[in-house]
C-alpha cells in the first residue's frame, strides 16, 4: 500500500507543511493554555459577562471550539497552496 | 428510575442492527487481503472517513458522559468537550500527515518503520492493547446502561448484544464495515443532535416542565413544627425519624404508610422540609423507591428551574429562545439540581437524593465538580491542570484513531478527512451544551444514572425522536467498540503474533488470526463490562485518555520531529509513560476509595496521572535515545 502521491511530494514541500503545521499548533496551544491559566489563577475572571448576557467562561470555551474548525481549514487552505507550488515546480523540471 | 420495554426503540433498534449486520455481510464479500481487514485497502473516501473519525470518536463518553455531566455539573461538563477536540489540533497539524506517510496498518508498524525493532513491537502493542480495553470497559457498561431504558433487558444482556453484533462485524469484513457503521453512526447522531437541540431551543425555559406525555412532579414543601432543631410534627404526616449527615439535616414522614424523606431547611427565619426522592435498600432484601416497589413509578425524574429571569424580570415560561438567550437565560435564573448523601441505619442502606438550588451564574462556570475556585486547594487545580493535558494531548495518541489514517489514499485525504472530523465533532460538542442544560431544566433527569440525559430528554419531546436517538445512542457504543477490537486485534495478530512472534504467516493467515483476535478481544470485552456494572463511564475514558497520551506521544512526537530519536528511546518512553500513568492511577484517592480506604488517606491527591507521567515519559525519550543512540543503517525519512 505505498503512498503515490506522497512518492511524488518533494521533501521541501512535506517540511514546509509540517512547519506550519508546528506553528498552528503554537498558536492555538497558546490560546488553550490562556484558558486553562485563567481557570487557575485568576477564575473570577471566568464569570465576567462579556456578551449578550453569556459569560466569558462559555465564550472562550465555545470560542477554543470555533477557533479549532477555523485553523484546520487555514492549515488546508496553507497546504493546498504549497502542495500546488510544488506539482507546479516539478512540472517546470519535466520541460526542462 | 422506573424503565420498560419501548417497542418503536426496539423496532428501530432491530432496524440499525439489521442494517449493520448487512454491511458488514456485503463487505465480508470484499474482504480477501490483510491490507483490505485491517486497513480498509487504503481505498475509504476521505469525506466518508472523516465522518467515520467523528463516529469512531464521538463514542459513550461523549454522547452520553458529556450530556450527562453538562445537565448534572454544568460547565464542568463541557470542559470535556474542548479538551476532547482540542486533541484533535494534535492530531491534525502535527500526526496526521507524516503518520500516513510512515506506516501500513497499525500504530505499531508505524513507529517501527524506520527501526525494526523487536522492543519496539513488543511495547507498542501492549500499550495499544492496554489504551484499547481501558477505552473498551465504558463503552461495554455505557451499552449495558443504555439497554436497561430502551429494551428493558438487565445490564448484562446489553453488553453480551453489543458484544456479539461487534464481534460479527469486526470477525467478518474489519475495517471496511466498521468504517460505513462508524460513518452511519457518526452523520445519523449530529443530525439527531441538531434536531434536539432545536426543540430544547423552541421549547425554552419553564418554572414547571411538563410534557404532553410526562407531568412534572409538584415537590412538595412542608411547614412542620420544630422544638430545639426537632421537627416534632407536620401537619397530615407522622414524623418517623431525624438524622444529621454531613451538616444537613434529613426527616422521614409517613402518610398512608408510605415513607418519604425530606430534608429539613431554614428559609426567611422558619423551618421548611423540602421533598427529597430516596433509595432504601431494606434488611430483608427490599429496595424500596420512594417508599414503595420499583413498579408504583413513585420515584421521579428531577432536574428543574426554581426561579427564571428573562431580560431581568422574573417570568414563569420564556418562550422560544435563541442560543445566546437560552445561556443568558439560565445564567440568571436559578437551577435546582439533586445532590446524593447515604447512610446506614438499622440494617438498611439509605441513598437521599436533595435540592440543591445553584444560581445559574454558578451553574456556567467550573467549580461544581472541579474545584479552581477561591477555596481550591493546589492538588484540586493540579488536577485540573492534568486533566485539561490529557484530554489535549491523549486523542492524538489513541490508537483506534490513528488507524484510521491508513484507511484513505494519501497523507492530502488522511489531513482533509481530519479537517472534516473536527468541524463535524466541533459541531457536535457545541451542541452537547444545549443538549445537557436543556436535560438539566426540563425535568428528565434520572438521579441514579446521569448517563442517560440526552436520550431521556428526546423522550421528553417524543417517543418517535426517544426511538431514533436511543438507536444511534446504542449504535455510537457498537462503532466505537467496532473500532477499538480492530486496533486491538491488529496489536495481537499482526504485531504480536506476525511480527513479534516472528510466526510469517500468509495474507489470509493474516486475515484469520485478526479475526481469532477480535474474537478473543470482544469475549475479553463482554466480561469486563460485565464485571465493571456502575462504574462511571467517564471516569474511566478519562483514564484511557491519560494513558494514551504518556505511553504513545512521546515517541509518536520525537519519532516525527527530532532525528536522534533511537528505538531504545522509543520503547522505553512506552514503557515509562504506561508504569508511571497506571502507578498514578491505581494510588490515587479515587481507587483508595475503591479499595476500602479513606480516600483523604491516599498517598497523593492526584486523579489524573499526565501532569507527571507525560513529562516522565518525554524525558525517557530524551535521556534514552542519547545514552543508546539508533545504528546508523536505516534512511527512511518521513
Amino acid at each position: 500500500m505505498l503512498d503515490n502521491q506522497n512518492m511524488e511530494e518533494p521533501a521541501w514541500v512535506s517540511k514546509k507543511k509540517a512547519k506550519i503545521g508546528v506553528y498552528l499548533f503554537f498558536i492555538y496551544l497558546l490560546f488553550y493554555a490562556g484558558f486553562v491559566c485563567i481557570g487557575v489563577v485568576n477564575y473570577e475572571l471566568l464569570a465576567l459577562i462579556v456578551y449578550k448576557g453569556v459569560n466569558l467562561a462559555i465564550i472562550y470555551g465555545v470560542g477554543l471550539i470555533l477557533f479549532a474548525v477555523i485553523l484546520g481549514v487555514v492549515y488546508n487552505y496553507l497546504c493546498n497552496k504549497i502542495e500546488k507550488q510544488g506539482v507546479l515546480g516539478k512540472e517546470a523540471l519535466n520541460d526542462i | 428510575m422506573i424503565y420498560s420495554l419501548s417497542w418503536p426503540a426496539l423496532l428501530c433498534f432491530l432496524l440499525f442492527a439489521g442494517i449493520v449486520i448487512w454491511l458488514s455481510f456485503y463487505f465480508a464479500r470484499k474482504t480477501n487481503s490483510s491490507s483490505s481487514y485491517y486497513a480498509a485497502g487504503g481505498k475509504i473516501h476521505w469525506g466518508v472517513n472523516g465522518i467515520a473519525f467523528a463516529g469512531d470518536y464521538l463514542s459513550a463518553a461523549s454522547f452520553l458522559g458529556i450530556c450527562g455531566m453538562i445537565a448534572v455539573s454544568g460547565f464542568d461538563g463541557f470542559l470535556y468537550a474542548i479538551g476532547f477536540l482540542a486533541g484533535w489540533i494534535v492530531a491534525l497539524f502535527l500526526i496526521a500527515e507524516p503518520f500516513k506517510r510512515l506506516g501500513k496498518f497499525t500504530f505499531t508498524d508505524a513507529l517501527n518503520a524506520r527501526f525494526n525493532s523487536r522492543a519496539i513491537t513488543l511495547s507498542a502493542s501492549v500499550s495499544t492493547l492496554i489504551i484499547s480495553i481501558f477505552y473498551l470497559i465504558p463503552q461495554m457498561v455505557g451499552a449495558g446502561d443504555l439497554v436497561t431504558p430502551l429494551l428493558g433487558l438487565p445490564h448484562w444482556m446489553g453488553v453480551v448484544i453489543v458484544g456479539l453484533i461487534v464481534i460479527l462485524i469486526v470477525a467478518s469484513a474489519g475495517m471496511t464495515s466498521t468504517t460505513y457503521v462508524q460513518f452511519l453512526k457518526g452523520g445519523l447522531l449530529i443530525v439527531l443532535s441538531i434536531v434536539l437541540t432545536f426543540y430544547t431551543l423552541n421549547n425554552g425555559l419553564s418554572a414547571s416542565p411538563d410534557f404532553e406525555n410526562k407531568q412534572y412532579h409538584k415537590f412538595l414543601t412542608l411547614e412542620p413544627s420544630v422544638e430545639n432543631g426537632t421537627v416534632k410534627e407536620v401537619e397530615g404526616w407522622e414524623v418517623l425519624e431525624q438524622k444529621e449527615i454531613n451538616g444537613r439535616t434529613f426527616v422521614a414522614l409517613e402518610k398512608n404508610n408510605v415513607e418519604r424523606w425530606f430534608e429539613s431547611v431554614l428559609g426567611n427565619d422558619k423551618h421548611l422540609l423540602k421533598e427529597a426522592l430516596s433509595v432504601t435498600h431494606e434488611a430483608d432484601g427490599q429496595t424500596l423507591y420512594n417508599g414503595l416497589e420499583k413498579e408504583a413509578g413513585e420515584f421521579f425524574q428531577v432536574g428543574h428551574l426554581e426561579k427564571i429571569l428573562k431580560d431581568g424580570l422574573e417570568v414563569e415560561k420564556t418562550g422560544s429562545l435563541g442560543p445566546l438567550s437560552f445561556i443568558a437565560a439560565i445564567q440568571q435564573s436559578e437551577i435546582v439540581r439533586f445532590n446524593l448523601e447515604k447512610f446506614q441505619h438499622n440494617g438498611r442502606q439509605v441513598s437521599i437524593y436533595y435540592q440543591e438550588t445553584t444560581a445559574g451564574s454558578d451553574f456556567l462556570l467550573p467549580g461544581l465538580k472541579y474545584k479552581i475556585g477561591k477555596d481550591a486547594n493546589w492538588w484540586s487545580k493540579l488536577d485540573f491542570i492534568s486533566l485539561m493535558m490529557a484530554l489535549f494531548l491523549g486523542t492524538a495518541a489513541l490508537p483506534h484513531i490513528l488507524i484510521r489514517y491508513y484507511t484513505v489514499k494519501s497523507s492530502k485525504d488522511a489531513r482533509k478527512s481530519t479537517i472534516l472530523a473536527i468541524a463535524a465533532i466541533g459541531a457536535f460538542y457545541l451542541l452537547t451544551l444545549y443538549m445537557g442544560l436543556g436535560a438539566a431544566v426540563n425535568g428528565v433527569l434520572d438521579v441514579e444514572s446521569s448517563n442517560m440525559a440526552a436520550p431521556l430528554l428526546a423522550k421528553a419531546f417524543g417517543t418517535f425522536l426517544f426511538s431514533l436517538i436511543s438507536a444511534v445512542a446504542f449504535a455510537t457504543v457498537l462503532g466505537t467498540v467496532a473500532g477499538l477490537i480492530v486496533a486491538s486485534s491488529g496489536a495481537i495478530a499482526h504485531d504480536f503474533i506476525d511480527v513479534y512472534l516472528k510466526k510469517n504467516l500468509s495474507d489470509s493467515g493474516k486475515v484469520k488470526t485478526g479475526k481469532i483476535a477480535a474474537f478473543v478481544v470482544g469475549a475479553i470485552s463482554i466480561l469486563l463490562g460485565i464485571a465493571f456494572k456502575g462504574m462511571n463511564v467517564s471516569f474511566l475514558v478519562g483514564w484511557a485518555f491519560a494513558i494514551a497520551a504518556s505511553a504513545n506521544l512521546p515517541a509518536i512526537l520525537f519519532l516525527l520531529f527530532w532525528d536522534k530519536t533511537s528505538e531504545k528511546g522509543i520503547s522505553i518512553s512506552i514503557i515509562v509513560g504506561i508504569v508511571s500513568s497506571l502507578l498514578i492511577i491505581l494510588t490515587s484517592p479515587t481507587m483508595w476509595d475503591r479499595y476500602g480506604f479513606n480516600a483523604s488517606d491516599a498517598i497523593h491527591h492526584l486523579e489524573n496521572p499526565a501532569l507527571i507521567s507525560f513529562p516522565l515519559a518525554v524525558l525517557a525519550v530524551y535521556v534514552f535515545s542519547i545514552l543508546f543512540p539508533k545504528k546508523k543503517l536505516e534512511a527512511v525519512k518521513g
